[in-house]
């Protein structure tokens, strides 16, 4: 392969790679911080792509759409529509057990998924929405424009990247970490379960509406194929889990690795004869769900695992000592 | 009124009786494991292959070349529980849910690859419908499959209370520790659940392709449907599956009829949509079924 093609793959493989990893952050927040079973990231996924291309496309006559507003705003309005699905979906079903509230979520995914193909007057059915904008388009075409959207696809990971991170170090982190390990617990020192379920319930599915529009605008054109859930919701979810959930890093070595993976053996592949290379991508399906099998078998924590952030005590004055001594006194048994 | 009966009851019982063998195998699942088995749509889909085969190798009769389908289906569902499922059955059931997942991507991906992502039919050509009493015109397919299911109920209900193996099966659903303490194995009660549930999944896979045609994703489209019926019946209660199954179909198909006006009450393509709303129904108001199943 050339110097041209290489950086042509990086490319892609920065901005795909970028959406997985904040689709994973997405789902680290429900899974790994909340213990929440989402098998329906597809289905935000979507509501989140077709709410962006609606607003930011070029008008176009069959359906909806073609505001032609900026872009900006279409990824604002995708986090808001996808969070609000969310919302309605969390506030009947996130207090089901983990295996109920798993099954209700592939029928959400569903139905997002037939309303999507059914409302033609909205999605325009299976012919798809065209013309959807990438940013600075005006200004900067061809290949440089491809570099502009790694960049915009990177910030918008780094910045869900932080405010994931200061999620989980807030109190409101910690209290749905407790929860999610012993709810019981969580419950009789008087944390609301439900409504600190619904809250990360909401922000994971905002999450995943931006991934979505990112990457409607990624192919400027989008159609219910968009969102397969094999591609979507599966790959995310062995990337989570092969990754270590729970902590964001490894939400985002995961998405990166497996992705490396998952486009390196498409290289590969793609050699061989036509009839060969559609079967070997269901070889490559297989061998995924595979890994997921192993890593769940072998290394349940994930490469990186999920590590408690250390204690801290701002007033004490620092030394080792000290803080043996704090945790003496806070660990010592009490009576009831 | 006729035609009521020949365009909507009886299909909607031959859809019921599809439903209904696949929701059995996951409430007993459920019941016995403890864990919501994700992949058993795709072990229907892959016994509706195997079958295939045979009837293109053999040039059988679809039902007569069942048995092929049924032995490729409990072979993977027993290779599944040894490889991914009995490793994590000391964990939080969870774990064994996202395999179960994995391994309902697994065994399509197989299929894609084996019998290839085109649709398949085990038969071509139109039939006729068979005319009852000149005025009913069913279609002998969803006679069939009423009637096989019918029969495969009473079976299995046979099986579950006279059978020594049947009746330790109901033992480890309602008290695993009772039943081991009273020396059940509980090894050989799972391998006992996968086999009727795998059988009776491919059983059902068969005749949803027989009535329309066989593709890579019928199973996995079946599958919320089937969840519907095992929670609506109660869950380790397979003749609650059963009748949740029927229930399910003759809500699915009925919902469609023009009850008010001359338009369906809801739009076919959301059909579906339906036994999700149902479903999340029983879970908010009778989580333990109609049959007082048990509770996760």
């Amino acid at each position: 392969m050339d110097l041209y093609g290489l950086t042509q793959y990086l490319v892609s493989f920065l901005i795909a790679g970028g959406i997985y990893a904040l689709l994973c952050l997405a789902l680290n927040v429900q899974w790994g911080y909340g213990g929440l079973f989402n098998a329906g990231v597809a289905g935000f996924f979507a509501v989140g792509a077709y709410t962006s291309a609606i607003l930011t496309a070029a008008p176009a006559t069959g359906h909806v759409g073609g505001f032609a507003l900026p872009i900006p705003l279409g990824l604002l309005a995708a986090a808001l529509v996808a969070g609000a699905t969310g919302w309605a979906v969390a506030r009947i079903c996130v207090r089901l057990k983990s295996d109920y509230l798993a099954i209700a979520s592939i029928g959400i995914a569903e139905i997002l998924r037939l309303s999507i193909i059914n409302e033609q007057w909205l999605t325009n059915g299976s012919l798809g929405i065209a013309n959807i904008p990438r940013p600075l388009e005006a200004w900067i075409t061809g290949e440089a424009s491809s570099w502009v959207f790694v960049v915009v696809v990177w910030s918008v990971v780094g910045a869900s990247w932080w405010f994931c991170n200061r999620l989980y170090d807030s109190p409101w982190g910690r209290a749905l970490r407790a929860i999610r390990d012993n709810e019981e617990a969580a419950h009789a020192v008087g944390k609301d379960v439900n409504a600190l379920r619904l809250q990360t319930y909401v922000i994971g599915c905002a999450l995943m509406g931006v991934a979505g529009a990112l990457s409607a605008h990624h192919f400027k054109f989008l159609s219910p194929a968009a969102s397969d859930p094999t591609l979507v919701t599966f790959l995310v979810w062995v990337m989570l889990v092969a990754g270590g959930s729970g902590n964001n890093r490894g939400a985002v070595t995961g998405a990166l690795v497996v992705w490396g993976i998952w486009s390196l053996t498409e290289i590969l592949t793609s050699r061989l004869p036509p009839d060969w290379t559609a079967r070997s991508s269901y070889l490559r399906m297989f061998l995924v769900g595979l890994l997921l099998q192993f890593v769940l078998q072998r290394y349940r924590r994930g490469l990186v695992p999920e590590r408690s952030p250390p204690l801290r005590f701002a007033e004490l004055p620092a030394g080792l000592d000290a803080i043996n001594e704090t945790s003496r006194i806070h660990n010592k048994p009490r009576s009831p | 009124m006729i035609q009521f009966i020949n365009f909507y009851l009886i299909p909607a019982l031959a859809l019921g009786s599809i439903y209904a063998l696949g929701a059995v195998g996951i409430s007993m699942i459920f019941g016995i494991l403890r864990f919501s088995h994700f992949a058993h749509g795709d072990v229907m889909t892959l016994g509706a292959y195997g079958t295939l085969s045979a009837v293109w190798a053999f040039g059988w009769h679809p039902l007569a070349a069942l048995p092929f389908g049924i032995a490729l289906a409990v072979a993977a569902a027993l290779v599944a529980d040894r490889a991914f499922y009995r490793p994590l059955r000391k964990l939080p059931t969870i774990y064994a849910v996202i395999a179960s997942f994995g391994v309902a991507l697994m065994i399509r991906s197989l299929v894609q690859l084996f019998w290839g992502p085109q649709n398949q039919v085990f038969k071509s050509g139109v039939r006729a419908p068979l005319v009852l009493f000149d005025t009913f015109r069913v279609s002998s397919l969803h006679l069939q499959a009423i009637g096989i299911t019918l029969a495969l109920a009473l079976a299995l209900h046979w099986f579950l209370s006279r059978t020594r193996t049947g009746r330790s099966m109901r033992a480890v659903s309602d008290d695993p520790d009772l039943a081991s303490i009273a020396g059940l194995e509980p090894e050989r009660v799972i391998r006992a659940t996968w086999i009727i549930g795998a059988t009776l999944a491919a059983t059902a896979g068969v005749l949803a392709g027989m009535d329309t045609q066989v593709h890579a994703n019928m199973g996995w489209n079946l599958l919320l449907a089937m969840f519907a019926s095992a929670l609506l019946g109660g869950i380790g209660k397979p003749m609650g599956a059963v009748a949740g199954g029927f229930l399910i179909g003759l809500i699915e198909e009925l919902s469609t009829y023009p009850w008010i006006g001359s338009e369906p009450l809801v739009s076919p393509s959301y059909k579906s949509a339906l036994a999700f709303g149902i479903m999340v129904l029983i879970l908010l108001l009778r989580p333990q079924g109609l049959m007082r199943g048990r509770l996760l």
